[in-house]
């Protein structure tokens, strides 16, 4: 069987892995979906990354590219098919990219916040947090995505993939909290919205986890995290 | 005063993602306005512009306010284009210049910041962390010089080399006024070479912040 030039390590219950898939498809490029076990990592993934030894990894001919973002950035540069994910004007350039980091360094680890809040206190404060986070979110999407369906426009953009990327994550905690997070009604109308027509799109509906599936898979991790003794 | 190409930075003297903005604007040539923020009062400007994290650095360009440090260093590559380039044409050398980028500011940063903070056995721990880090960080350089270690001049400066000068350029400072050894030339020759030939610009020297004054504001 022909070697794939385009292979992505992986594991579908992982949100930075499927910021990557997420990109791919946009620009239809094919490519071989290497899954890892769960509580293991493969020779290849440590040789691949062997700094992080984290997924995704990206690996174009044979050559390794590591960090959902960084990923997303390479698919965008390297493939011409489909639409553009990030914009072509410097300064909206910066804004998806401040977006996205923001996304990444204070959004999601306010979200993983809840799960690890020890008492009802801490998970009240991280609640709080991702509360606030969602309210910029709701800002920066009225502002940037000017009417449009996507922050990209018409089409799914940077900020689309790096925040979508987390929806079913959110709508896990939505479960498990039993909080209404993104709200049409009263909190976030335009995100309640943008949400739904993200995970319908046809480079998202095939690889965004299934609400159900992923917090089956969620207890799993949770109890594993518990069952770990600290050193 | 016209608007038009107007470019002012808000920084804080002894920040480093300050720094880098400076030398990168120092480097392209790219005239531009200072604003020295006070981090203990911070002015209305900044709140306006950055309302976000309300941090520095945060530039100003023909009105329009970009924040996070490595966001505003990509784009003053992407908008003024003369030497040094700081991210190369390549896709995969790009994204590698990006990694690095990303592993110095995240991985690395805790731990020197510890190192400068704290004293004995906490000390002891964040310089191994340290020393780890940087030798993950010599074999990722290693691989990416493969073809050659370029060399350091005003027009060859990559987006990881600021973040590394911003970092650690007043490391011979820091390792005389702790008593300790953070860099060793023996254990991470590329590291060592390129981090002094960098420290060792002009430019650079003029613009980072007197060790000594960094020292005795975190402590």
């Amino acid at each position: 069987m022909a070697e794939s030039d385009v292979k992505l390590i992986g594991a579908w219950p992982s949100p930075f892995v499927l910021r990557a898939r997420i990109a791919l498809n946009i620009k239809h490029v094919d490519y071989e979906f290497v899954e890892e076990k769960f509580g293991s990592k493969s020779e290849l993934l440590l040789k691949s990354n062997p700094v992080h030894k984290k997924i995704p990894v990206l690996l174009h001919a044979g050559k390794p590219i590591c960090e959902s973002l960084i990923i997303v950035e390479y698919v965008d540069e390297t493939w011409t098919s489909g639409s553009s994910i990030l914009p072509s004007d410097p300064y909206d350039r910066a804004i998806a990219r401040f977006w996205a980091a923001y996304v990444d360094e204070k959004f999601f680890p306010s979200m993983k916040g809840i799960a690890a809040a020890p008492n009802e206190e801490a998970k009240k404060a991280a609640l709080e947090q991702v509360e606030s986070g969602l309210a910029f979110l709701e800002e920066a999407f009225g502002k940037i995505s000017k009417g449009k369906p996507f922050f990209g426009g018409e089409q799914i953009g940077h900020i689309d993939i790096a925040f979508g990327s987390l929806l079913a994550w959110l709508r896990v905690t939505e479960k498990t909290t039993g909080l209404k997070l993104l709200d049409q009604a009263k909190t976030t109308p335009q995100l309640a919205k943008w949400a739904e027509t993200f995970c319908q799109h046809p480079a998202v509906s095939g690889v965004m986890p299934e609400t159900e599936k992923l917090a089956e898979f969620a207890k799993l991790l949770f109890a594993k995290m518990k069952g770990i003794n600290p050193q | 005063m016209a608007e038009e190409n107007r470019v002012t930075l808000h920084g804080f003297w002894a920040s480093p993602y300050s720094k880098r903005v400076e030398l990168a604007l120092k480097l392209k040539g790219i005239p531009y306005e200072y604003v020295e923020e006070d981090l203990r009062n911070k002015s209305q400007l900044l709140l306006k512009y950055n309302p976000v994290h309300k941090k520095v650095p945060v530039l100003v360009h023909n009105g329009k306010p970009i924040a996070e440090s490595l966001v505003v260093l990509e784009y003053i590559d992407e908008t003024w284009k003369n030497a040094p380039k700081l991210l190369p044409e390549d896709p995969h050398t790009r994204s590698q210049v990006r990694f690095w980028a990303s592993f110095l500011q995240q991985q690395l940063f805790e731990s020197v910041l510890k190192v400068l903070k704290t004293e004995g056995e906490t000390q002891e721990k964040a310089l191994k962390q340290v020393s780890e880090k940087l030798n993950l960080l010599e074999e990722g350089l290693k691989s990416f010089y493969s073809d050659g270690n370029p060399c350091i001049d005003i027009e060859h400066v990559g987006l990881h080399d600021l973040v590394l000068v911003s970092f650690f350029g007043g490391y011979k400072v820091y390792e005389e006024l702790l008593g300790i050894k953070l860099l060793d030339p023996e254990k991470t020759p590329l590291i060592y070479s390129r981090l002094t030939a960098l420290a060792d610009l002009p430019l650079v020297k003029e613009t980072l912040p007197p060790p000594e004054k960094v020292v005795a504001l975190l402590r």
